[in-house]
């Protein structure tokens, strides 16, 4: 070939990739959630026939025999239990106000767990339950508890419990940033980070019902439903910002700051994206 | 004897200076060359780090081998902290490289 012909072909190739470059993305590109979720559930579904739908808020005990016979045992005393006492205190002591957390949530704050994250239209962003209690104690005058402790896990454990079985109901309103959002929390599920090159996908989409050292991989479908959780692991309660954060320090990344805007989006995709499934949290996990 | 001497003379005038260009090239120059090797390893590393804070993706490791880094510097250890800076450096230029490819890699790991 001559180097002429050789010019040409290079230059065809480059306006051929401009061209791609310029033209519209296709529908396929457009944040479609409803379309996702239905895909979601599907892939989860078809992977594990034998498992009742439902029955995926109970992470690894939905796809191990052995486990899930230990698990029901220890339901009878579970390890969450005087974490849920404490938080059904703390959600009743009034602030230096004299209000409490019930006069800052819907309903008193009772069986609404289903509803959260929402998009505050007004803020522009996802708000994640864990946000609001932070959020209501600066509106009484008080200074906001860490979100990884244990008494932020006592408080959502309290109001997951009095929710327990309503079915996730996550919105998406018809608002540009709220698709945003949801899209930017998604991109966070399946994007690779952290030395060893995983996402959460990698973990809870390809090997759920695998083992992980002495784990066995949970499914992303429903794992948020059974949130706050006592982990044996930690010896004590989690919460949805302790888990993402140790989820990202295994992967030898180094964690957000809880509540990041990179964590609420991804709460509220994967809460979406298991609309329909029940509220099991508090739960409880090896 | 007097060439001999003239000769070793020679050999002393031509290879003094070497020597001692030498030693002063490895010994006591060596030590503020090693710091100053170190402080420009330990700038790149950490502006590589700064890089990857912005795309929010920095490694414990890195930080490790920074930290790493100062300590050995601290105890005067300057091969070693050469050694963990540039470490540091390569670890924080591969999660800049992961930071930018998953911006349209994370696609392909997608449920459909």
């Amino acid at each position: 070939m001559s180097v002429r012909s050789q010019s040409r072909l290079a230059l065809a190739a480059l306006s051929a990739l401009a061209l791609s470059a310029v033209q519209p993305s296709s529908a396929a590109d457009q944040p479609d959630p409803a379309a996702d979720a239905r895909a979601f559930r599907n892939y989860f579904t078809n992977k594990f026939p034998n498992v009742k739908l439902e029955d995926f808020v109970n992470g690894p005990y939905a796809l191990n025999e052995d486990m899930r016979r230990q698990w029901e045992e220890k339901e009878q005393f579970p390890p969450y239990e005087f974490s849920l006492e404490t938080g059904k205190e703390l959600f009743a002591k009034p602030f230096k106000s004299g209000k409490t957390y019930a006069d800052c949530f819907p309903h008193q704050g009772i069986g609404i767990r289903q509803n959260y994250p929402y998009f505050d239209e007004k803020e522009g962003k996802v708000i994640t339950l864990e946000l609001a209690l932070n959020r209501c104690r600066e509106a009484n005058g008080e200074t906001p508890i860490s979100y990884t402790g244990e008494d932020m896990a006592a408080l959502t454990a309290y109001m997951a419990f009095t929710s327990r079985g309503k079915p996730f109901d996550i919105k998406i309103p018809d608002d540009r940033r709220a698709l945003q959002a949801y899209q930017n929390g998604k991109r966070y599920f399946y994007a690779r980070r952290g030395q060893l090159n995983f996402s959460c996908a990698t973990c809870h989409v390809q090997n759920p019902g695998q083992r992980m050292r002495a784990e066995v991989l949970a499914p992303a479908l429903g794992i948020l439903n059974a949130l706050p959780i006592y982990r044996s692991e930690w010896g004590g309660m989690g919460t949805v910002s302790r888990r993402f954060t140790t989820c990202n320090s295994q992967i030898r990344g180094v964690p957000l700051e809880p509540q990041a805007e990179e964590y609420r989006d991804l709460e509220y995709y994967l809460s979406y994206v298991s609309n329909g499934l029940p509220v099991s949290g508090p739960g409880a996990r090896p | 004897m007097t060439s001999m001497n003239s000769k070793a003379h020679m050999r002393i005038s031509l290879y003094l200076p070497v020597a001692l260009l030498v030693m002063g090239g490895t010994v006591p120059v060596s030590a503020a060359g090693s710091e100053t090797e170190f402080r420009a390893a330990y700038a790149a590393a950490e502006a590589a780090e700064n890089e990857a804070g912005r795309l929010r993706n920095r490694w414990t490791v890195t930080e490790a081998a920074l930290a790493e880094a100062k300590k050995a510097a601290d105890k005067g250890d300057f091969d070693q902290a050469i050694a963990s800076a540039r470490e540091a450096e390569a670890l924080a230029k591969a999660s800049i490289f992961q930071a930018t490819s998953e911006k349209d890699a994370w696609k392909n790991l997608e449920i459909r």
